[in-house]
């Protein structure tokens, strides 16, 4: 049996692996792979996604169960020392010695270090492995607030200042260029792109040499040629790549002048036995930063080996959209073509940031590259017309200016590309092998393409178009494409929820009986709680399975499988009394305190079997469940309003307590949140909300539809002027009509945006009763108040609801798996390893 | 915290030397899980009535190393049964412990027995 080395378990070292195994012929072979990291190979395209969940396992692209299953034998945290050509074997670094047939050289690369004086201070990092991220972020942990810089304005160096204002430090780029993205942007473009950094609180600093790190054993600033300074904490350098060639040197392979190991197009290296893929191999004397063009040679090098033919292409595409920080830029083809070569069409709106050009030949006919910045929507379909050398519109600007006039989009439609079009450039899929994939082997969705192709898998860029090839395909079968929630119910919420409320149908198990398939699942089970808890306004008690772990047990799940407890307090408005009993339980359960956003108080760290416990004291003090862990009512959120306030129009606090009152316990697509503020200075912050109220002078200003959080909406005005009766009847509407519609999870900025007719619509439904349907949802309205039960009264009160609040079902322990740690006069739960 | 995934073992039903005796069928909720200690180890059993079927699992998930598995909802990806953690909804097969979703590490199944409404967990030490 012949035996195939890979050196380096990293993306392409993987691929090649994945590739190798996938093949029939692979079997015939012992596969060894060699990585000097500690982890199994991961996925380092996504790895600033480790600042957002910490989460080193996320990353990982295959376990190493995989490799077991596999055949492969996997050694990691053992580095490759030396190669010797003549007898065929390696050396590791713990002397341990193997010989091969084949050897793969897939050693990737390492930041490139400018030898600039202080760069051995402490503070200073590059950003590479999860172990840099690690250490980054420790060291970052300790200097909140201060100034960080990052040293090169690349696509890396970007996305690292993005993390590093994720750290909580304030991000400086430092270029040394003129612009930033020097290799993807003109002058114009880097500008627009600045600008738009400026706004999202990054600095940018161009043309600046730095000659030294400065400080006294860990960095405090920089100093560049001109003399002029830059006082940083902290510094990450991302000046480019160095190929890690080392072990070419020590068997006299081929190298570049400026590093990689010299590949031809089979990714043989100067010895025919020795193959190098990845950032590592130099092929057309470059070195390919990115991991599409790393996976084609990971296909060339298998191929090869197991005595196939395939070529590494001729040339290689290197266009790329920057992920992640906030911007849309993207640069394809050949962004800067000179004025012989063809026609840049140049778009440009300074006000709102947006930069775009596209460089068409001469004749017209053909596209050749393009920059775009601030809104790379059309990327994906600009990309596809350049590399299939595709027909342009009559008017090419319209390509970037949108089609002006006369019909049809300007873009075209996806179908019309050609069966050869590259869709997933990560992993070289088709257009056609997508098609294929869903007309004959009945993949009907994005994630099933996923899996039997491994399209977006790669960097994911190309998931809106694969999701448009999808349903146009399903469209061309004649199916109808249909919103379903999950495999197990062919319907859309709306739908389930009528269904529900025409069949008066009882329970999950009645539904999934009468109109679903199959056994459910996380999905749906949450999704048709809330369809009961709407039509039936029943707690989340009495179906307790199929509610979401929050609802399952009316607390929400923390970190460490504790719960946290958080009573209401309408309107934020609480007495002292109130105050000491909240501090009188939250010592006696010694739980950690801390005001919430909405205007509350949250008790963390509560035991499973301490909850019943925890709120029969809170309810004996008159509280009751804040609904913090449901698709409910949180907070209405107020100021303080005319009582004290001397700008105060009216009284908040009273409508607050009153509005929070009315709605609380209503289950809803998603959660829901009010405001109250008693002038247009907007103390509560009611336009962030839900449904908020303004009082103005004549009345109160109802809003809707706003929110904060992951994307962020004002909301809109629905009515002016209106007096307080008026303005709840229009928010009784307003909500019962989302409650009705909106899918599941949709919280109702998401669901407006989505509503034919917009605002529009929704005031005349609301406030013309367009519909006819006003009365049938006051009326409802009407009916969830008059029935609202305290669930956490309910479930204290049934010893049958009680007796869930128990760890084990066989013994009266606690689970000794839960610690915490002392952290400022209170405790918090160990934190993940 | 728990020192090691590997303090689970899945077991099959052949490798069975002990039925341990865990509790009465009214103690796990219909269509939901319970946990069970059993020595120094957490066992999550779900009574997935629709199915007809009982399954068990370790109660600690491999994502994050927390003892929730048992608070998971029940479900199946097609013919698969599974179970998904509370705490960021990865799932895992509850008949070959497989991660469905992602690539996290098995968990470890047992086999469970009902006799006269009492229900019991194999294990094979
Ligand atoms: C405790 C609190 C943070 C704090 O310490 O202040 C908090 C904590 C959580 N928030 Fe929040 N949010 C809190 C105020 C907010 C606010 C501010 C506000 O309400 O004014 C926002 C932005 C406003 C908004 O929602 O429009 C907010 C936007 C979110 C989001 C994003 C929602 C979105 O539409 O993008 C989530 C995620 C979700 O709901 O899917 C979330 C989810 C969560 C969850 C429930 C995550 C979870 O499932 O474990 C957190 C656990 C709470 C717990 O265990 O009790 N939290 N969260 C605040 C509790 C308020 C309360 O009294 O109920
Ligand atoms: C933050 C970041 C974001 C990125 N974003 C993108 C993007 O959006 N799009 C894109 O296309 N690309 C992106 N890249 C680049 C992409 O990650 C690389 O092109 C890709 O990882 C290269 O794969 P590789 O296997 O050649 O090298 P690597 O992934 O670096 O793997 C090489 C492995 O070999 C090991 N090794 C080296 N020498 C030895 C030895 N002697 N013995 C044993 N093991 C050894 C190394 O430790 C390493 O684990 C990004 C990179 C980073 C760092
Ligand atoms: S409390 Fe809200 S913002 Fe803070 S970590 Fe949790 S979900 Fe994120
Ligand atoms: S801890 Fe189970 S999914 Fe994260």
């Amino acid at each position: 049996m012949k035996t195939v080395l890979v050196i380096g378990n990293g993306m392409v070292g993987y691929k090649f692996c994945e590739k190798f195994v996938a093949q029939e012929a692979g079997k015939n072979f012992r596969l060894i792979v060699f990585g000097e990291e500690p982890r199994v190979a991961y996925d380092r395209v996504h790895l600033s996604e480790f600042f957002e969940n910490g989460d080193a396992e996320k990353l990982t692209l295959a376990p190493r169960s995989w490799y077991a299953k596999n055949g492969i034998e996997l050694y990691t945290n053992e580095r490759v020392v030396d190669i010797q050509k003549e007898t065929r074997t390696i050396i590791t670094l713990s002397k341990k010695s193997f010989s091969y047939d084949y050897l793969v050289l897939a050693t990737g690369s390492v930041p490139f270090v400018p030898p600039i004086k202080g760069v051995d201070k402490k503070g200073v990092f590059v950003y590479r492995t999860i172990e840099d991220l690690e250490e980054t972020l420790s060291y970052a942990s300790n200097i909140k607030g201060s100034r960080a810089a990052v040293l090169g304005g690349g696509l890396l160096g970007l996305e690292a200042a993005k993390a590093v204002k994720d750290m909580g430090l304030e991000p400086h780029v430092v270029e040394f260029a003129p612009r930033l993205m020097p290799r993807q942007l003109d002058d114009d473009g880097s500008a627009a792109l600045a600008t738009k950094m400026n706004e999202l609180g990054i600095s940018v600093h161009l043309n600046k040499v730095t000659q030294q790190i400065l400080g006294n054993g860990s960095i405090q600033g920089m100093e560049f040629s001109e003399g002029d300074a830059l006082s940083v904490e902290m510094l990450i350098i991302s000046a480019g790549i160095r190929p890690r060639d080392e072990l070419a040197k020590t068997c006299d392979l081929e190298v570049g002048i400026r590093g990689g190991i010299v590949v031809d197009n089979t990714m043989r290296t100067s010895d025919p036995n020795i193959f190098a893929i990845g950032e590592v191999a130099l092929y057309n004397q470059m070195i390919y930063g990115l991991v599409a063009p790393g996976y084609e040679m990971a296909q060339v090098a298998v191929d090869q080996i197991l005595g196939g033919e395939t070529l590494m292409a001729k040339s290689i595409d290197m266009s790329t959209k920057l992920k992640l920080i906030g911007v849309d830029v993207a640069s394809f083809g050949n962004p800067f073509t000179s004025e012989e070569e063809a026609h840049a069409i140049v778009f440009e709106n300074k006000l709102q940031g947006l930069y775009k050009r596209i460089n068409v030949s001469k004749d017209g006919k053909k596209l050749l590259g393009g920059i775009l910045v601030g809104d790379a929507s059309d990327y994906n379909m600009l990309l596809q017309l350049q590399q299939n050398e595709m027909p342009l519109p009559e008017n090419p600007e319209d390509l970037i200016l949108g089609a002006r006039g006369g019909d049809g989009a300007a873009m075209g439609n996806v179908m019309e590309l050609p069966d050869e079009a590259v869709i997933c450039s990560c992993e070289s899929v088709t257009k056609g092998a997508i098609c294929c994939a869903v007309i004959e082997g009945g993949h009907e969705s994005v994630k099933s393409i996923a899996k039997s192709t491994k399209a977006t898998t790669g960097c994911g860029g190309c998931k809106p178009m694969i999701s448009d090839l999808v349903m146009e395909s399903l469209k061309s079968l004649g199916k109808t494409v249909k919103i379903r929630i999950c495999e197990h119910f062919d319907y859309s919420r709306q739908e389930l929820y009528d269904i529900v409320k025409l069949r008066n149908i009882q329970d999950y198990d009645e539904l999934l009986d009468t109109v679903g398939q199959g056994d459910g699942c996380e999905v749906c089970k949450p999704a048709v709680a809330a369809i009961f808890a709407s039509v039936y306004n029943e707690t989340a008690n009495r179906q307790e399975t199929i509610q979401d772990s929050n609802d399952r047990y009316l607390a929400n799940i923390q970190r460490n499988g504790t719960y946290s407890v958080v009573p209401r307090v309408a309107g934020g408005e609480i007495t002292p009394k109130q105050l000491m009993a909240l501090g009188r339980i939250g010592m006696k359960y010694d739980l950690y305190t801390k005001i919430t956003g909405g205007q509350r108080i949250d008790m963390f760290g509560a035991e499973l079997h301490e909850l019943p416990l925890i709120w029969e004291e809170l309810i004996k003090e008159g509280f009751e469940s804040g609904h913090a862990y449901g698709k409910a009512l949180r907070t209405v959120k107020s100021c303080v309003g005319s009582t004290w306030c001397r700008y105060g129009m009216d009284e908040s606090v009273s409508f607050a307590i009153e509005i929070e009152n009315r709605y609380k316990g209503i289950r809803s697509p998603h959660k829901m949140k009010g405001g109250v503020s008693g002038c247009i200075r907007e103390c509560a912050e009611a336009r962030c909300k839900d449904f908020g109220f303004i009082a103005v002078e004549g009345g109160w200003n109802v809003y809707v539809c706003g929110n904060g959080g992951a994307n962020p909406k004002h909301a809109e005005l629905l009515a002016e002027k209106v007096d307080k009766e008026t303005a709840v009847k229009y928010v009784d509407r307003f909500l019962m009509f989302y409650i009705k519609t909106a899918p599941p999870l949709t919280r109702t900025a998401a669901w407006l945006e989505k509503l034919e007719g917009g605002i529009t619509y929704l005031k005349n439904v609301v406030i013309h009763d367009s519909l006819g349907m006003g009365e049938e949802l006051d009326a409802e309205m009407q009916q969830y108040t008059d029935t609202y039960k305290c669930e956490w009264k309910e479930a204290v009160e049934t010893p049958e609801i009680r007796a869930r609040y128990t760890h084990f079902v066989n013994s009266e322990e606690k689970d000794s798996n839960i610690e915490f740690v002392p952290m400022r006069g209170q405790k918090m739960p160990k934190a993940w390893t | 915290m728990i020192s090691a995934l590997n303090t689970f073992q899945a077991t099959r039903l052949e490798e069975v030397t002990i039925w341990f005796k865990a509790a009465e069928v009214s103690k796990f909720p219909k269509n939901g899980g319970a946990c069970v200690k059993y020595k120094d180890k957490q066992i999550a059993v779900f009574n997935f009535t629709r199915k007809g079927e009982w399954y068990a699992c370790q109660n600690l998930c491999p994502h994050k190393m927390e003892m929730v598995l048992s608070r998971g909802m029940v479900g199946v990806d097609g013919d698969q049964p599974k179970v998904a953690c509370p705490l960021h909804k990865n799932t895992f097969s509850l008949k070959t412990g497989e991660n469905l979703n992602g690539n996290l590490d098995a968990i470890a199944t047992y086999p469970v027995r009902i006799e006269n409404n009492f229900v019991y967990i194999g294990f094979s030490e």
